[in-house]
């Protein structure tokens, strides 16, 4: 055969301390216990000793887990081998990928480690999973992940990025304030002014004011501690971002797999001008257990920003023209009185956007060759008005652009106009090569089967060969048009 | 073309699903109907009659509405996409393109299977696009079934 077979499997483990981070929490909790049971005075070390051994068991469990676990790269999967009574083998095919997270929470932090997560469409988030590694090894496993994943040489280094933006840390701490303090400043002042009033009011109020602040104030850390120090940036393999203050996430999403771009501006934020921008990318955060349905995950891609600012890295999200929007016809007043001063969509070849909201404004942008279905819905009132609503949908859970409220005759026409522009879409890109951007073509190498019949289809660089493979076994099939 | 697309036949649910659902529909509204008379009966006929005529008057009216909901169901399969039509104080239409197809589900309840019938329902991976269709007879079912994941594995297009 004349393209590359899978090469001879080097198993790799995982990091030596692996078990030692895995049982870190733990291993704290039961240490503060018997300091603490040894402060209280010499008595007797039973209970010490019970810790001791509970300690024991959990390395030692780390440690069997630890020699079970290994991985390789094998060609075009990455494999993942796991388990001691019940062997669990995972098979994960590069040219799937969907994002690649390097995560490092604080205690992995302290020994230089680093967990990485790799996201495919339709997987749970435990399925790519590597904990820990060092960070070395974390960091050329993605570089060689994002390599084999584009096609190219899985030898290149890691590509270098241009830094677009960094968030300061005021702005972001302002901004996570006067989101939760619209609700948190007329509490505060009720308090004062029951105070005043009646005390056993204030006492009723107050405790349940007390358990409103802790929920608060641990919203607020969580928030500034997961967006603490966030920066964007654009590297030939993807939007990459780094971000995290006692643990931290650098997350790398590949050109191209953006399923939708949302730009949020709260009520509270408009007055300096700040939005918040959020992407959507195919692959799991939870579980999903029905198969075939793929869930997608939310990112931020900007926490708190200028609109100049977010409209950049919009670009550099969705590189394609706006598309010019219009409002929808003055009638639409009387169905959406409260939102109306906000409705605006439009489209062109490439990019969906709309903008919908009443009290927060959002806009919303698909790529065209994204759109899973278009559906047209007509109220009673809206029929009254001679109004309809049209939704490009993306994948996932309430991913759509809404082209709310527009006059009858012109949705019977968008319908037409944006099933033929995203199915042109879509055959465009599966002309294309894969994943490189319309026109120039990929190199040679192993990709996911565009006519859907295989997994995977071997590239030569300028066409699609009649090579194909099935998990582990290869054959041959022609690729016909 | 799009024109000429949009003209190709509507194809509807089988009439059986509209006796379906006036047996459902008959068999809830005559047990109400019946519950109804005879609470209403402890306190004379008069009141007992007008319960049970009340409960048959407004099992008509939900018969009306059915009868208006399974004609609004409709479906069109055109070169490159499946057309789904419904309801009645909200219509919907769908367009699901073959290629965005991840799973086809048929169902049949016992009662569809009473009447011979069985739903199809197609799934993308967006979770809004819904494509359903009920009522369909078991060999147009089938038929549709493998005409969609036909079309569905030669139009497959990547996420």
């Amino acid at each position: 055969m004349t393209h590359p077979g899978p090469t001879a499997t080097h198993w790799r483990r995982l990091h030596p301390l692996t078990p030692v981070v895995r049982a870190g929490r733990i291993v704290s909790v039961l240490l503060v216990a018997l300091v603490i049971s040894n402060a209280r005075g010499p008595t007797d070390n039973t209970a010490g000793v019970y810790d001791l051994v509970l300690v024991v068991i959990v390395v030692l469990a780390g440690a069997i887990r630890w020699l079970v676990t290994r991985w390789t790269i094998d060609g075009v999967t990455l494999r993942i081998e796991s388990g001691l009574l019940r062997r669990d083998s995972r098979q994960l095919p590069l040219a799937r990928i969907q994002a690649v997270d390097v995560v490092r929470p604080f205690l992995a932090r302290l020994f230089g480690l680093s967990e990485l997560r790799v996201r495919l469409a339709g997987s749970s988030s435990a399925d790519g999973r590597l904990a820990y590694l060092s960070q070395q090894v974390a960091a050329d496993l993605r570089a060689r992940l994002l390599a084999t994943h584009h096609g190219i040489d899985p030898d290149t280094p890691e590509p270098a990025e241009q830094t677009l933006t960094t968030v300061p840390t005021g702005r972001l701490v302002g901004s996570v304030l006067l989101s939760g303090g619209i609700t948190f400043v007329p509490s505060v002042v009720a308090l004062l002014v029951l105070v005043r009033v009646s005390s056993t009011a204030a006492v009723v109020f107050g405790s349940a004011f007390a358990t409103y602040l802790f929920g608060f104030v641990q919203g607020v850390w969580r928030r500034i501690s997961s967006q603490y120090g966030f920066s964007v940036a654009d590297a030939p393999d993807g939007i990459r971002i780094r971000r995290g203050l006692l643990g931290t996430v650098a997350e790398t999403i590949p050109a191209r797999r953006v399923q939708a771009v949302r730009l949020i501006e709260p009520f509270s934020w408009r007055l300096f001008g700040w939005c918040r921008l959020e992407v959507d990318v195919a692959g799991a955060a939870g579980r999903e257990e029905r198969s075939g349905r793929s869930t997608t995950s939310t990112k931020a891609l900007l926490p708190v920003g200028s609109h100049d600012l977010a409209h950049h890295l919009i670009a550099t999200a969705i590189p394609a023209p706006q598309p010019t929007t219009s409002p929808p016809p003055h009638r639409a007043r009387f169905k959406a009185p409260l939102s109306y001063h906000f409705l605006e969509a439009g489209h062109n070849d490439v990019l969906v956007m709309a903008v919908t909201g009443r009290v927060r404004r959002t806009t919303t942008w698909v790529p065209m060759v994204k759109a899973q279905s278009i559906r047209r819905i007509q109220g009673p009132v809206q029929r009254r008005l001679g109004l309809t609503t049209v939704h490009l949908d993306a994948a996932g859970k309430r991913i759509r652009a809404e082209f709310r409220d527009r006059a009858a005759d012109e949705s019977d026409r968008l319908v037409e106009e944006l099933t033929s522009l995203s199915r042109a879409a879509r055959k465009a890109e599966a002309a294309s090569g894969p994943g490189a951007p319309a026109g120039t073509s990929a190199a040679a190498g192993w990709f996911v089967d565009p006519s859907g019949r295989h997994l995977m289809r071997y590239w030569d660089g300028a066409a699609w060969t009649d090579h194909v493979r099935d998990r582990e076994v290869a054959g041959v099939d022609p690729p016909r048009p | 073309m799009t024109e000429s697309a949009i003209v190709t036949t509507w194809k509807s649910p089988s009439p059986r699903l509209w006796k379906m659902r006036c047996l459902e529909a008959g068999s809830v509204g005559a047990l109400v109907a019946l519950v109804a008379g005879l609470a209403g009966a402890q306190a004379g006929a008069v009141p007992g009659a007008a319960a049970a005529g009340g409960a048959v008057l407004s099992t008509g009216v939900v018969l009306r509405f059915l009868r208006n909901r399974f004609r609004s169901w409709a479906y069109q399969e055109r070169d490159e996409d499946l057309v789904v039509k419904r309801g009645v104080a909200f219509r919907r239409l769908s367009v699901v393109p073959y290629g965005r197809m991840q799973f086809v589900d048929v169902t049949a309840g016992p009662v569809e299977r009473l009447f011979k019938l069985s739903t199809i329902k197609l799934h993308t991976a967006a979770a809004a696009s819904d494509a359903r269709i009920p009522g369909l007879e078991r060999d147009e079912a089938a038929r549709l079934r493998d005409q969609l994941a036909s079309l569905g594995e030669a139009k497959a297009a990547g996420l």
